[in-house]
């Protein structure tokens, strides 16, 4: 069955934890095993936390938006942010990449999300927009 | 994220109780980095067993913390974790800068022989 959803959220830190519970509440109905669930909570934390954080700077004037798109048994998760964008996308990627290395920033979120989904694709331009689309496969147990 | 921290000689023993993310971190660092350098603290030991969610957030948190002390030939020690944070800890390579043990009374002996 085919299902979406579609919302969008003030860039503040108190709203990745609204990110994660929406999530998990749109996927309620579903057989999703608890492992699959706990990851996909843990990448859109990251990449909701890198809108409001880095794309916004915690402006909070500002919107996130995250879409969610469920269809055979393949979960689609999209996190956009119109903010200062990423001036090399593959460079960002990388392990332990961090431009804010003085805040105590691991430089993991690109790498747990990598690890955590099947499909990461990062668009960017620079002063205008950032797009992490996910994928993730399920099973329905 | 509620904690309850107890120091005993220069150790910091930090009880978490929540989710670590931003938002949380951000609460923990206002009442944890100030004191970690006042009262001179060179051990930490997180005590992760009523925590059922971190991200990277978090992992950021425990290096900066790591920092804090290693100049004090300091150690962090974590201790009961569930398996997704235990997952989040292996990729992030924090095993080479902190002990990981199964709970805090393990903790403590390891810093007693210490
Ligand atoms: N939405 C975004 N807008 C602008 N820059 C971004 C965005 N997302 C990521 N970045 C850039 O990519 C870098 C790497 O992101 P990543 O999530 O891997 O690490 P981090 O956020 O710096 O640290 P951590 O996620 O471990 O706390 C960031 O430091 C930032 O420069
Ligand atoms: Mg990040």
């Amino acid at each position: 069955m085919k299902n979406e959803m579609h919302v969008s959220f003030s860039a503040q830190n108190s709203n990745v934890i609204f990110a994660r519970t929406i999530a998990l509440g749109f996927l309620v109905n579903l057989k999703i095993s608890v492992n699959v669930l706990n990851e996909i909570k843990t990448v859109i934390s990251e990449a909701v936390t890198n809108a409001i954080v880095h794309g916004y700077k915690n402006d909070a004037t500002k919107l996130v938006e995250m879409d969610m798109y469920i269809d055979s048994e393949e979960l689609t998760i999209v996190v956009k942010d119109y903010g200062v964008g990423i001036e090399d996308v593959e460079v960002a990627k990388q392990p332990m990449y961090s431009t804010k290395e003085s805040e105590d920033r691991a430089g993991l979120g690109f790498t747990i999300m990598e690890v955590f989904t099947d499909e990461l694709v990062v668009e960017s331009k620079l002063n205008e927009y950032t797009i992490v689309t996910m994928k993730k496969r399920y099973h329905e147990e | 994220m509620n904690v309850q921290m107890t120091i005993r000689g220069g150790t910091l023993v930090m009880r978490l109780k929540g989710d670590l993310d931003q938002a949380s971190i951000e609460s923990l660092k206002r009442k944890s980095v100030d004191i970690i350098d006042k009262y001179y603290i060179r051990n930490i030991v997180f005590n992760f067993e009523e925590v059922s969610f971190m991200d990277s957030s978090g992992i950021g948190y425990i290096i900066g913390r790591y920092t804090q002390v290693k100049n004090r030939r300091g150690r962090i020690i974590v201790c009961s974790m569930n398996s997704l944070i235990e997952r989040i800890f292996n990729l992030s390579g924090l095993k080479r800068i902190c002990s990981v043990v199964e709970n805090e009374e393990q903790a403590t002996k390891i810093l007693e022989a210490a």
